[in-house]
């Protein structure tokens, strides 16, 4: 299946992400899918600094970042400088941001351009928190993870809120969102040809693993991913036209302790914290499954 | 000329170079010159008898290390390999397997 997709390289080797980094298979990707007719706007993050240290550049399409917060407004300028020049129909306008990007900093442009019905798909690589800066904690970082403003220590242990569930925010937009993961490419191609289908602004949120600021060996990237969507904790679905669908169900979900355990950041955590996250990932799950089965149209 | 050699070399060419305007990067791909197989600790040995042409490896690889031509795998390209160990991770059929890297 995997060897469904395009041989074509788009995206050069040579970029200095760490070893073991999932961001990069999203870029190769998304370009894949995309081909040489794509335009890819970038948010600061991790993706804009290892893939273009001056004077030099990863991308083999055209590439732009201007600013932190404004990705998804470059996007909708370049929807509309397209148009006028009458070549929006063949081109594909990528948007690629970090989570930190997208869930924070970047979120009233992102609100902005999909208000506004901008033809463009946003790609945001999910891998919970500001790692580019650091490891500071940002609006996806789950519960009890411990970054380096929310250290585990004695009385705190990590962060004490959940994640932001951005994917139904977008979708109460009106605007195709899926989410996806690295460790399941051709799903992520399905959904980005979707995505490049759709006539109106789309949102796909793609998990992926961060050996540096998970603190977890870089040969178990895909492991970890891969662990994510059997324990239910990142469920692989698509809000279109309003209504839910859940692509890959789990055979049987794995109990979560499994995951957390993998990763330095959740090593802190007690048996009462982890039956508290399992409460949580059980009880997204079961509202994900009862939204399917209803077929309600929920935006 | 390994990666840190190259990237000083670059750095000496650029000073004499003027800038283009918002200092855009002309030359697409360029990051190519960066050969970043000098972080590598660990080495990918590839075990052709055992290698079933899945593909896998080559999906998986951050760095494009692993190519592909006509469906059928090639030998690792050792320029840019960071020795992450994704691919021997990932392999089913046991096919690669990890070894320190020598000097």
């Amino acid at each position: 299946m995997i060897n469904a997709l395009p041989e074509r390289e788009l995206f050069a080797p040579g970029h200095s992400a760490c070893a073991g980094c999932g961001a990069p298979i999203v870029a190769r990707i998304v370009l894949k899918i995309g081909g040489p007719e794509t335009i890819v706007c970038n948010a600061t993050g991790c993706m804009e600094v290892f893939t273009t240290p001056h004077p030099r550049t990863s991308w083999k399409v055209p590439w732009i970042h201007a600013a932190f917060e404004n990705a998804a407004a470059v996007a909708s300028g370049v929807d509309r400088a397209l148009k006028k020049l009458g070549t929006r129909d063949r081109t594909n306008l990528v948007i690629l941001g970090g989570d930190g990007g997208t869930f924070d900093i970047g979120f009233g442009a992102l609100s902005g351009m999909l208000e506004r019905g901008h033809k463009a798909t946003y790609v945001c690589y999910d891998n919970e928190a500001y790692m580019n800066t650091g490891i500071q904690r940002s609006g996806a970082t789950p519960k009890y993870a411990n970054t380096t403003t929310t250290p585990a220590g004695r009385s705190v242990h990590g962060k004490t809120e959940f994640t932001k569930q951005l994917p139904f925010i977008v979708a109460a937009h009106g605007a195709y969102t899926a989410t996806a993961n690295v460790a399941f490419p051709q799903d992520l191609a399905d959904k980005l040809k979707k995505s490049f289908a759709f006539n109106g602004p789309s949102y796909i949120q793609v998990f992926s693993p961060c050996p540096t600021g998970w603190r977890h060996p870089t040969d178990q990237s895909i492991e970890i991913a891969k662990l994510a969507f059997k324990t239910n904790v990142y469920p692989l679905y698509e809000i279109e036209n309003g209504i839910l669908k859940i692509n890959r169900k789990p055979t049987q979900a794995t109990p979560i302790e499994e995951y957390l355990m993998r990763q330095g950041r959740f090593k802190h955590l007690t048996k009462e914290e982890i039956a508290d996250l399992q409460q949580h990932v059980n009880a997204d799950w079961e509202r994900l499954l009862k939204l399917e089965e209803s077929g309600l149209r929920i935006f | 000329m390994s990666g840190k050699k190259a990237s000083r070399a670059a750095a000496t060419e650029k000073k004499g170079k003027v800038l283009e305007i918002g200092a855009v990067v002309t030359n697409p791909g360029s990051s190519f010159e960066n050969k970043t197989g000098g972080w590598r600790a660990m080495r990918p040995v590839w075990n052709k008898e055992k290698c079933t042409q899945c593909m896998i490896c080559w999906m998986f690889c951050p760095d494009m290390a692993i190519p592909q031509k006509d469906g059928k795998r090639g030998e690792t390209n050792f320029d840019f390999c960071k020795g992450c160990g994704i691919c021997k991770s990932e392999c089913v059929f046991g096919a690669i397997t990890m070894e320190k890297e020598k000097k």
